[in-house]
């Protein structure tokens, strides 16, 4: 017992000196900006920087399109599937795990050539048409981990004894999904958004090939032309993914439980 | 009885500041099928992982077949368990996980075949061999997971609640199926339940355990009928207690709400002192009954219609008593508000110490 | 597709005539056209444009060529390397990532190390892409801390050694920050899934600990770490934007080839790019496909 109990702490101790070390020495890195002296210089000048605020900005704006996009394709067909197609459900699981297995790039590259300008849906022709299509790209990216985690929300839920008992009080289809069906896998939506936010804040293949100003573009030329701001900017990042973390755990504090397990 | 198997000798077991197994001496004889019954925490689990080797006693020490095993290894202990979640490996089939604990041992093929073949026919599972746990219901998944417990020839088998996960009928069958087999094999076993009717049908000793000690050990009939403490009067069997007041000990006469009643066994205590009497449900029967028999008057509170019984609940002043009575088709049972007179024989009036709660 | 409308209530209720029942069968499957729709239109039909463009000439006509052209020397090598670097990140980070599992699950330490680090994993297995790139410069960089660290305080130049953070183990290194968490993120379940009682089981029929992993745990963890493998690995053969921040075009690896020829056509073939594309589409879906096959191969006990 006493033994297991070394070299738990033993791999826990190695996995945490790799994980904690690259940290601090970025830390380290992004506060060396004015000679001989640790100050917050990289960030200031990070924040004061105009394509910083404009690029985050943009890929704010693109993450919010992707999550109600995300949503308004995956919670409908979670919810169908649950209630009316539970055969078809293998069909579903596969096609939303195909983004793991598709590398990002090539689905890119496939909207290059076949959305071009001359193409029957020229998504490309217009700055317009090709922000919507890197929103569309994002939420197929987003697919699998959206599609779990509302399809792990309604599997909590009873959705047909839910939507009979609404059905039997007049409800009609959308008063079913927008008042009994969504208020009750809402936390599982917002943690699926969050994890969205986070996967699509600083992407960069997507963004860079479809040549629109997003924050991971940004990222790379920043890191190809400066020495202590990229270690600022990864700081940064970092928190941000970790803020996106925490709020998904906090949520699932709120999440109904399961029926099915007590605990 | 036999000579002693397995002595489990003034053992106690504290985890930390709590102690939950405390003094525990039980000797079990050879071939014995004992009981340990109580209630979730009372430590009878605990008890029974110290002699599995899961736990080691804080004090004292756990003998088998009169080697002091307490140090040992669960896995050097011959023992056979079976849990409650039956706990199958669900990587292997059924002819598999019987095979286990042979193949560890070394068993040759032709060895571990034979023996499988013989444990399923002793669940009377034959045509299962090839199946996989999930496949299996849960009745069927706990008899393989004796037969996987049996395959070794184990010197003790331990049993953890084998039947609280499934449903009323199969645990009835499976208690026989059990007991048959445990029979056949000759195989000194314990087994811990917090269902009474489980260790009253299958035990030759019951020990009752609560809050860590043992309180009593004994028969099933013993158990029932002659309670050594007010705990096992009421955790085994349903058991009415009321306050009734002594007129006069040496007499055996007390005084239950201004009805004066008597008791056929000795007790002791002041004229005016308050004791708690017990009664079982099946020692009343409505009527005058005999020249002997204690009588009461009440009235009827309720009739719950149990099936081949009649549960009825009469109310004598401020005390409520309940009574079985068989549901016979000539014989109506009483109508609530039907004023009665019950009986009872002194001999089944357990007068037990301090005064009634609850 | 009869199913549909059998299991549907409605069908049932009061025997239609046969027009209404034809109706029902669209109005069934309209609940998920558009995610079918959307699948069809982003996901399966741009895939299935590279892969048939791949084997069709200038003229589009059906062709080989492109296949074999991927043969050319300069493009082996860098789908070589990229199995390389995937395959080695994928299993040095399932196995580490097994460890701390392992350890966090069954290693008797104390509640707050488990959550701590699954909150941790949660985060890293999502900080990927350029600002991994820059954490991992800014500590094994030529004037990373800890490049310097062991310099100055040991005397040992790691770059004199042949250490280069843009190289093979450079990349490696950089791919298990995001590996290990991920393999520790979904395979503690897993573990978490292995009842106490099996060990207790096999501890009271003689086995000893080592037997147990042997017939027990590692046949019933095998399958979930072996899928978590393929996916680890696609997930880093599929990874540009680290790669690319970290070594520029410096390193030959087939997503920033590809990645190149889409932006300047370097391969002066376009149907050579499909071809690229399809060969890596080709390798992760042969991974997937081997595990599927040896899943139903080999797990028939899985429900």
């Amino acid at each position: 017992m006493k033994g297991t109990r070394f070299w738990a702490w033993l791999t826990f101790g190695i996995g945490a000196a790799y994980f904690f070390i690259p940290l601090i020495a970025t830390i380290e890195f992004s506060l060396r900006m004015r000679r001989g002296a640790y100050s917050f210089d990289a960030y200031r000048v990070v924040f004061g920087d105009e394509r910083f605020q404009a690029t985050f900005g943009y890929s704010v704006l693109v993450a919010a399109f992707t999550i109600v996009l995300g949503v308004l394709i995956v919670v409908p067909t979670a919810y169908w599937i649950r209630l009316r197609l539970p055969h078809i459900r293998p069909v579903v699981e596969f096609i939303t795990l195909l983004p793991l297995i598709i590398p990002a790039i090539v689905i890119v590259f496939g909207y290059i050539r076949m959305y071009g300008s001359s193409s029957p849906l020229p998504f490309l022709a217009t700055t317009r048409g090709t922000d919507l299509l890197l929103a569309i790209g994002y939420a197929t990216l987003a697919l699998p981990y959206m599609y779990r985690a509302v399809d792990t929300g309604l599997r909590t839920i009873d959705v047909r004894t839910l939507t009979e008992a609404a059905q039997i009080l007049g409800a009609g289809w959308a008063t079913i999904i927008t008042r009994v069906i969504l208020p009750n896998v809402l936390i599982a939506v917002l943690s699926g958004a969050f994890l969205t936010f986070a996967i699509v804040i600083g992407e960069f293949t997507m963004a860079s090939l479809l040549n629109r100003p997003a924050f991971g573009p940004y990222l790379q030329n920043i890191g190809a032309n400066r020495a202590y701001e990229p270690a600022a900017l990864a700081i940064i990042a970092f928190f941000i993914t970790w803020g996106c973390m925490a709020v998904i755990q906090i949520l699932s504090r709120y999440a109904p439980k399961s029926a099915s397990r007590p605990n | 009885m036999g000579e002693t198997f397995l002595t489990i000798d003034n053992v106690t077991k504290s985890f930390g500041a709590t102690t939950v197994v405390r003094n525990v001496d039980i000797a079990i004889d050879k071939g014995e099928f004992v009981s340990f019954l109580g209630p979730s925490g009372c430590g009878k689990t605990t008890t029974l992982r110290m002699v599995a080797g899961f736990e080691g006693p804080t004090t004292g020490r756990i003998l088998i077949d009169g080697k002091d095993v307490t140090n040992l290894k669960p896995n050097q202990r011959s023992i056979g368990m079976v849990f409650q979640s039956y706990a199958l490996f669900p990587n292997m089939t059924v002819a598999q996980n019987i095979a286990f604990g042979l193949k560890v041992a070394g068993a040759s093929t032709d060895a571990i075949t034979a023996r499988v073949e013989e444990m399923l026919g002793i669940i009377k599972l034959p045509e299962h061999g090839g199946r996989y746990p999930f496949q299996l219901s849960g009745g069927q998944q706990q008899r393989v997971a004796l037969a996987r417990a049996l395959a070794v020839k184990p010197s003790v088998l331990l049993l953890d609640e084998p039947l609280s996960a499934l449903d009323a009928k199969i645990r009835i069958s499976l208690r026989a199926e059990i007991r048959a087999i445990q029979r056949e094999l000759g195989i000194t076993t314990i087994y811990v339940t917090h269902d009474q009717e489980e260790a009253l049908s299958m035990s030759d000793r019951i020990v009752v355990m609560n809050e860590g000690r043992v309180e009593q050990i004994g028969t099933p009939l013993d158990i029932y009928n002659k309670p050594s403490s007010r705990f096992v009067a009421s955790f085994v069997g349903t058991l009415t207690v009321l306050p009734a007041k002594i007129v006069n000990a040496s007499k055996g006469t007390l005084s239950l709400d201004g009805q004066s009643i008597h008791a056929g066994k000795k007790f002791t205590g002041a004229p005016g002192k308050t004791v708690s009497v017990a009664l079982r449900p099946e020692a009343i029967a409505i009527g005058k009954g005999g020249a002997n028999a204690n009588r009461l008057d009440a009235k009827v509170a309720s009739v719950n219609f149990l099936g081949s019984i009649v549960r009825v609940k009469v109310r004598t002043g401020a005390q409520d008593i309940s009574l079985d009575m068989f549901n016979q088709s000539t014989t109506a049972p009483p109508k609530v508000g039907e004023k009665v007179t019950v009986n009872f024989n002194p001999d089944d009036l357990v007068v037990l110490d301090g005064p009634a709660e609850g | 597709m009869t199913d549909a409308a059998i299991s549907d209530p409605a069908a049932g209720r009061s025997a239609p005539p046969a027009g209404a029942r034809s109706l029902n069968l669209p109005t069934q499957w309209l609940g998920v056209a558009p995610f079918f729709l959307f699948a069809l239109m982003f996901l399966i039909l741009p895939t299935a444009y590279l892969v048939l463009g791949a084997f069709q000439n200038d003229q589009g006509e059906f062709t080989l060529a492109n296949i074999y052209a991927l043969s050319q020397p300069s493009i082996l090598a860098a789908y070589w390397i990229s199995i390389r670097i995937s395959l080695a990140s994928a299993l040095l980070g399932a196995f580490t990532g097994l460890a701390i599992a392992v350890a966090i699950v069954r290693g008797g330490l104390p509640n707050w190390v488990r959550s701590a680090t699954m909150t941790f994993s949660g985060v890293a297995s999502n900080f990927a892409g350029v600002p991994l790139a820059f954490a991992f410069l800014a500590t094994l960089g030529r004037l990373g801390l800890v490049t310097v660290l062991m310099n100055t305080l040991f005397g040992v130049n790691i770059y004199a050694y042949g250490f280069n953070i843009l190289s093979f183990w450079g990349l490696t290194l950089t791919y298990l920050y995001f590996q290990i968490p991920l393999m520790v993120v979904i395979i503690t379940p897993a573990i978490d899934g292995l009842k106490k009682e099996w060990g207790e089981a096999a501890a009271t029929l003689g086995a000893t600990t080592w037997q147990y992993w042997r017939m027990v745990v590692i046949p019933v963890l095998w399958p979930s770490f072996l899928g978590t493998v393929i996916l680890l690995f696609a997930n880093a053969f599929g990874a540009i934007a680290t790669a690319y921040a970290l070594t520029g075009s410096s390193l030959n690896i087939v997503p920033i080839l590809l990645y190149a020829q889409i932006r300047g056509d370097v391969l002066h073939n376009p149907h050579l790019g499909y071809a690229l594309a399809f060969g890596m589409i080709f390798i992760t879906g042969l991974a997937n496909i081997f595990y599927i096959w040896f899943r139903t191969r080999s797990e028939r006990w899985l429900k």
